[in-house]
């Protein structure tokens, strides 16, 4: 009876692992075959080479064309400069501000939590039209620096090392830290850093992550192309070449690929990391 | 805290001072900014005149703005009520005791919401095609279906939300995951020695244990679903769809600020959508305090 049961939920869950698959098998797929043969079936192109596979009807032509015809790589670049400066920045300010409200007394620091907690309710669409006119009026529209700053400071990630440092950090070790006179910057990188490293490492990559897939803030603040990231690149090329199926999904792969292997490596920390937040905290 | 104080009063200051500059100036002060936008009607970013509260009055009588709240609260329930039981299957599955490959499994349902909206929508555009689509190609061929079957014309609510459950199905399983492996053995089994069967452990002993992570993954799936934007801009286009049957507020919101240029009346709609969600946030808090 036992057996039964966990022979069922096998059945279902490879079922299940195959449905989920599919659309990734299908973009594969997609991005390797002529356009000739884009139809004649869903997935590979059948034919009389090994497994029954038309091979000759596979290319890589997507690829280079990515490369040779819309230099794709540049938008590449972008979108890894975007993130990963965006996980820097953020990830080094909101755990400076956070051990800050957690480990220290100071003048306005209910005021300034109030104001964090506040903001953790309010969402992102309602700040688009107001910071918009914020970035026209500081001459930053169409700037780098105009799509990184505004989402450098997100009021959830401070809360989060707050909780994180208030929870790990003792207060025993950061006075033996001062009678062994270490200045505080020593101190925050010596001491703090060190036993924040799970957080700092999840919220790094969620920061990461989150750049590369936005879309709708690239769209509105930037209007050059040179700068676009992916997220905008591959939206902008479904229009002008929503014809061209291979081309598409062999840019919607290249886009996708780097955050799913960088995810599939760092998914023990990063489970480990918001787990161990989340017990602790 | 602090029997040894800090060498400088001035340290907390420094350490706060790069989040909290960006977070005044790009956080609070844009929310002050966008209740001076509701109340103004602006041609782009540079001109804007005050309009007092008539674009509150315009909304409530603007035919598109319903039709947007009530697509994106069709597509919000569907969330809740078909997305969510499926991520709960999923987790019951992955929770079975001896189970092998469960880390394997997880990892394969988590991965579709690592990818991008504007990517899960370029990808979905293809399967929703009409004759070609990979969607309608497996349904004629598995259950003889409808070829012709048009998804993004006529049926663009139940394409969005196929498109969301293959994303979040396994995004929500994570956190059932995570309460079911906290329900406690032993209440487990003093209910199987009661007599007590499967379908009355599930809902007598698991489901009330795993209520308070319920309510907060319903609360997630309302947020996510009330700033649904990338799939209906891409799979229609950037319009509303047929007879704008996949208009979304943000997109309303969206089109209204950034292409008609009105800031005034985007940053109206973006109040609603921030007291829905506080009105959400404030119900989910309320009920699983008692």
């Amino acid at each position: 009876m036992a057996r039964l049961r966990l022979v069922i939920t096998y059945v279902a869950l490879a079922a299940c692992s195959i449905i989920i698959l599919i659309p990734f098998a299908y973009l594969v797929c997609a991005s390797l075959k002529t356009s000739a043969a884009f139809f004649s079936s869903p997935f590979l192109p059948p034919g009389d080479g090994w497994f029954g596979i038309a091979w000759d009807q596979l290319t890589l032509s997507h690829f280079t064309r990515l490369h040779s015809e819309l230099h794709f790589e540049r938008q590449l670049l972008n979108s890894l400069f975007f993130s990963a400066t965006l996980s820097v920045l953020a990830t080094l300010a909101c755990a400076m501000g956070g051990y800050a409200l957690a480990k220290f007394h100071f003048r306005g620091r209910v005021t300034l939590t109030a104001l964090v907690l506040g903001m953790l309710v309010v969402p992102g669409t309602l700040l688009l039209a107001p910071t918009y006119r914020l970035l026209y009026q500081l001459g930053l529209l169409d700037t780098y620096a105009g799509v990184l700053l505004p989402l450098a400071a997100p009021a959830f990630g401070v809360f989060l090392f707050r909780q994180a440092a208030s929870s790990t950090i003792p207060d025993a070790l950061l006075e033996a830290a001062r009678l062994d006179g270490a200045g505080e910057i020593r101190t925050f990188f010596a001491i703090v850093v060190p036993l924040l490293r799970p957080m700092i490492g999840a919220f790094m990559l969620i920061s990461f992550l989150s750049m590369w897939n936005n879309f709708i803030w690239p769209q509105v603040v930037l209007q050059s192309g040179a700068k676009y990231p992916l997220s905008v690149a591959i939206a902008q090329l479904k229009n002008v070449y929503s014809q061209d199926y291979g081309l598409l999904m062999a840019a919607t792969l290249v886009s996708i690929l780097p955050v799913l292997l960088l995810f599939l490596t760092l998914q023990r920390d990063f489970i480990a990391g918001l787990t161990s937040g989340a017990v602790k905290g | 805290m602090n029997a040894v104080p800090p060498r400088s009063r001035w340290a907390p200051y420094a350490f706060c001072a790069p989040f909290f500059a960006i977070f005044l100036l790009f956080g609070v002060y844009p929310i002050i900014q966008s209740a001076v936008l509701a109340t103004q009607q602006t041609y782009g970013p540079k001109a804007s005149r005050f309009v007092g509260l008539a674009n509150f009055k315009d909304l409530l009588a603007d035919p598109l703005f319903w039709r947007a709240l009530w697509n994106t609260t069709v597509f919000a329930a569907g969330s809740i009520f078909i997305q969510l039981p499926c991520s709960l299957g999923l987790a019951l599955l992955l929770n079975q005791p001896k189970l092998r490959g469960r880390a394997f499994f997880r990892l394969i349902f988590f991965a579709p919401s690592l990818v991008g909206l504007v990517f899960v929508a370029v990808i979905f555009s293809l399967i929703f095609e009409k004759r070609t689509g990979l969607l309608n190609v497996l349904l004629h061929g598995a259950f003889g279906c409808d070829p012709e079957f048009p998804w993004l014309e006529s049926y663009v609510m139940p394409a969005l939300i196929i498109a969301a459950l293959w994303m979040y199905a396994g995004f929500n399983m994570v956190y059932f995951l995570a309460a079911l492996q906290a329900v406690e053995r032993d209440l487990v089994e003093a209910a199987v020695v009661d007599g007590a069967n499967a379908w009355q452990r599930f809902v007598h002993v698991t489901l009330p244990a795993i209520r308070p992570v319920g309510a907060f993954v319903v609360l997630l799936s309302l947020v996510g679903s009330f700033q649904l934007f990338e799939l209906p801009y891409l799979l229609l286009n950037a319009t509303g769809g047929p007879d704008n049957q996949g208009l979304t507020l943000v997109m309303y919101l969206y089109q209204m600020g950034f292409e008609t240029g009105d800031l005034g009346y985007a940053s109206t709609i973006g109040w609603v959508i921030a007291v829905l969600l506080g009105t959400f946030a404030a119900v989910q808090w309320r009920l699983s305090r008692d």
